[in-house]
């Protein structure tokens, strides 16, 4: 059935803005469980007043955040039906079980997240402790089971397509044998740690510009910044691993992420610019630096755009501006964090500068922009495909009217969400803080 | 093999029906506060706090029956839901309206615009299930063919049967919340509430049960085949154990026994589910039987093993949640103190310290090797837990000496110059 292309753009923008609702809370139920738990550990080796309280304080934050992603998650599982209907009635066989044991990992991140919350002085402190083990862990398993489904989208296998059904579908080896979810797994999971650490810090380094520099402050500023400082390094390299990976796998999606019309030997990267349809044009060009970094081999070939048809090649600027965003964003990043661990490791202290505080308080929404752009550039990388190579996006899309009417009171909702979100953490900051001293 | 899956999601379907269904209800009695012996902000504060510590958990058990019949049922899915978006969507939006009035409820106190976040919390938790038991009625009476939005939007869930089974939705739900709120009053100890909400429950059941039978009336006109098999073989006895609990649990709200009457009422929710389901065996949609909706066998294999084993892990959760909880209601001053030590810095912490550093920079040498210059095969997975392993030897260089006063204390951030 032929389908309004509109509606399928406007299906694509009501799942993207889901996406980038939920995205950054995942990183939360990713990172921010460890952190917690870090705090309490201490504090009972210690004895520190001041990490039992910041982590009394923090798990009531991650409980609102986790009740938000409950609810932003429930509204993607309901889209997947809604807007991809014929996505899910052909492939849901192959990679719906993923989201099947998602169910798991959730079911028991939201059962020990009660306990843990609640359980505050009403369980022994090793027992509280422990309950908050398995919060980390399906918070770990969950994200890779969903991730995985990703992978396989990106890099579908385990199943044989015969006269347009799926014959022969082995959910196991798709999802699992899978060997292209890895390095998209990894790379989401330093990012988790990425924005979840420098997100917590943003408003402790506001709080220091503003003069409130207690030890409180100081020890919630270190434990986030930590967090992040030690994750954002690496990822380069992480980052490094994953372009080789989609170089040899999607090299139709590494075209774009460079905009590189015609197969060059020895291709160039550009900076900035704009993709005009057969080159990048205002860039700065850094010669031969694409195929050293993809192939790692300055004079290895690299295929162009127009080795596919024009009807296979996914918007390119929208992909370029999104990987450059991430990849400009996480290089300041992974600089910031080094320069913490740098003065925090050579002179056991915090930095001292206002720009470095003035650079924190900017780098959690940075992390963010990031975070998105980064999802977006291998999401609308793989256009115009669903599953890669496989079934066209146009092929997906519901064929029910409407959707312009869904999109419009999304956005509203969302808007309104963001905004009691926004106020609700506000809120949580403005307790007066009271450190329990438990000793 | 075909039909294991399919018990699963009705299982979610119930469990959904019941626990997020009386959540629902708790929303329409902040509505309903009157008549009662005790003002409605009173009776507001008393049905919001029941709902408590997990409240927007329970939407779990609707996606663990979404994501079973997307894996299990690949065909039947995409045609509900496509044909049946409308009123899918509107229960998606009426779960995030209600999810985040709650939690600025929770919050707002006695503040401006709290009228405003209560009136859209009532709303949503009645729009929610009434849209959701629409959708279940255009399933029902046979309105959603195969294919990509092959029905009609409209009609598919704006009909006689669907109204009826949204309404009942919004009914069962009450009375599922006036009995557990009745029973929660008479814990505490407020006979006022206690006499209010048995009489809403009272009330809500009879309700419900004159909706239950009108839309038997209306189901015979407006889904003949629906009809015929509720009231034929398994379908009418899962029709009879859902009336006889339903009487048993007026009987039991009437002489106070609350307790019994949280499990009456809720068999006789989940006997309207499996009612349902036995009445439309082997058809899941028209023309589409069970065995031809189901996946390949290798899918529902690993569906059955995955949810066994899933649920091998979950049962012991959930065991564990319950017996924590009944015994911090049962010993709520216990609060053994957190066992501090200090322990001093010493030298075998420094050396600690440098072993950390050696590790942290062996592993940063090795990942970047292993991960960047050899980049494939066994040396990258190698390469990448070195990553991790340098990531957490690091955040523990960085946070080892965290809880000395003066560790951070010099850093009195420079003023302006």
């Amino acid at each position: 059935m032929p389908v309004d292309p509109d509606y399928l753009w406007q299906a694509r923008q009501m799942q993207a803005l889901s996406f980038a609702v939920h995205i950054p809370l995942v990183c939360f139920g990713i990172a921010f469980p460890a952190m917690v738990l870090f705090c309490e550990w201490r504090s009972l080796r210690t004895g520190d007043p001041v990490l039992a309280t910041l982590a009394r304080r923090w798990s009531k934050v991650m409980l609102a955040l986790f009740a938000v992603g409950v609810v932003t998650g429930t509204i993607l599982s309901f889209e997947l039906g809604l807007l991809w209907p014929q996505f899910m009635a052909r492939f849901g066989e192959v990679f719906g079980l993923g989201f099947t044991l998602e169910g798991f990992s959730f079911f028991i991140e939201a059962i020990f997240i009660g306990i843990y919350v609640y359980g505050w002085d009403r369980l022994p402190p090793r027992l509280h402790l422990l309950c908050g083990v398995p919060i980390v862990v399906a918070g770990v398993t969950g994200s890779l089971f969903v991730i995985a489904v990703n992978g396989w989208m990106n890099h579908p296998t385990g199943f044989t397509m015969r006269d347009g059904v799926v014959v022969d579908a082995d959910p196991w080896s798709a999802l699992f044998g899978n060997s292209y979810f890895w390095h998209e797994f990894v790379h989401m999971y330093f990012a988790g740690y990425i924005v979840a650490g420098f997100a917590v810090a943003t408003p402790y380094a506001w709080a220091m510009l503003r003069g409130r520099r207690g030890r409180y402050e100081r020890t919630a500023l270190t434990v986030a910044m930590s967090t992040a400082a030690v994750a954002a390094p690496l990822q380069v390299i992480v980052g490094d691993w994953a372009a080789r990976e989609v170089a040899q796998h999607q090299p139709v999606k590494l075209a774009a992420l460079e905009g590189l019309g015609q197969t060059t030997r020895g291709a160039p990267e550009h900076l900035g610019g704009w993709y005009n349809g057969h080159e990048v044009v205002y860039g700065i060009e850094i010669p031969r630096l694409l195929s050293l970094l993809a192939l790692h081999d300055p004079n290895g070939t690299v295929m162009g755009l127009n080795a596919v048809g024009a009807d296979e090649v996914p918007p390119v600027n929208v992909v370029r501006f999104a990987f450059q965003t991430m990849v400009g964003i996480g290089t300041l990043l992974a600089l910031l964090g080094l320069l913490f661990l740098y003065v925090r490791l050579r002179y056991r202290r915090l930095p001292r500068s206002r720009w470095f505080y003035r650079a924190a308080v900017a780098a959690g929404p940075l992390s963010i922009v990031a975070l998105i752009a980064g999802w977006v550039t291998t999401e609308v990388g793989r256009q115009p495909w669903v599953v890669y190579n496989v079934m066209r996006t146009t092929e997906a899309v519901t064929g029910a009217s409407g959707i312009p009417v869904g999109y419009g009171t999304l956005v509203v909702v969302y808007l309104g969400l963001a905004a009691a979100v926004g106020w609700l953490l506000h809120r949580f900051s403005r307790v007066p803080v009271e450190v329990h001293d438990d000793g | 093999m075909a039909e294991v899956p399919m018990v699963f999601i009705l299982a979610g379907l119930a469990a959904y029906t019941v626990l997020a269904g009386a959540d629902f209800g708790a929303g329409l009695w902040m509505l309903l506060t009157r008549p009662g012996r005790v003002g409605p902000a009173v009776t507001r504060d008393h049905a919001r706090h029941a709902m408590g510590p997990v409240w927007e958990a329970n939407h779990v058990w609707l996606i663990f029956a979404l994501a079973v019949c997307w894996t299990a049922y690949p065909v039947a899915f995409g045609s509900i839901a496509s044909t049946l978006a409308v009123p899918l969507f509107i229960a998606a939006v009426g779960i995030i309206l209600r999810g985040a009035s709650y939690a600025l409820r929770g919050q707002l106190g006695g503040a401006r615009g709290r009228h405003l976040v209560e009136a859209l919390f009532v709303i949503s938790s009645i729009l929610t299930p009434f849209a959701l038991g629409a959708a279940v009625g255009g399933i029902a009476s046979g309105r959603v063919p195969v294919g990509n939005a092959a029905g009609n939007l409209v009609t598919s869930w704006l009909n006689p049967t669907s109204v009826v089974i949204g309404a009942l939705a919004v009914a069962t739900g009450g009375h599922l919340a006036a009995v557990y709120l009745a029973a929660d009053a008479h814990r505490l100890g407020e006979r006022s509430l206690e006499a209010d909400f048995r009489a809403r429950a009272l009330g809500s059941g009879v309700v419900a049960g004159a909706l239950a039978l009108t839309g038997l009336l209306v189901v015979r006109v407006d889904a003949p085949a629906l009809y015929d098999g509720l009231t034929g073989d398994g379908g009418a006895i899962m029709v009879g154990i859902s009336a006889a609990a339903g009487l048993a649990t007026l009987m039991l709200v009437w002489r106070y026994r609350f307790g019994m009457s949280r499990a009456t009422a809720a068999l006789a929710v989940a006997a309207i589910v499996a009612g349902w389901a036995l009445a439309q065996r082997p058809r899941v949609l028209p023309g589409l039987s069970i065995e031809q909706a189901a996946a390949g066998r290798a899918t529902l294999l690993a569906v059955i093993v995955s949810v066994a084993v899933g649920a091998a892990v979950l049962v012991p959760s959930l065991f564990l949640l319950f017996h924590l909880y009944l015994r911090g209601r049962l010993d709520p001053a216990a609060g053994p103190g957190a066992a501090a030590r200090t322990r001093p810095a010493s030298g075998r912490d420094a050396r600690h310290r440098t072993a950390q550093a050696v590790v942290a920079a062996a592993t940063l040498l090795a990942g970047v090797v292993l991960t960047s210059v050899i980049g494939s095969g066994w040396p990258l997975v190698l390469g990448v837990v070195c990553l991790i392993v340098c990531a957490v030897a690091t955040f523990g260089l960085v946070t080892t000496d965290i809880t000395e006063e003066g560790s951070n204390g010099r850093a009195a951030v420079r003023r302006d110059g």
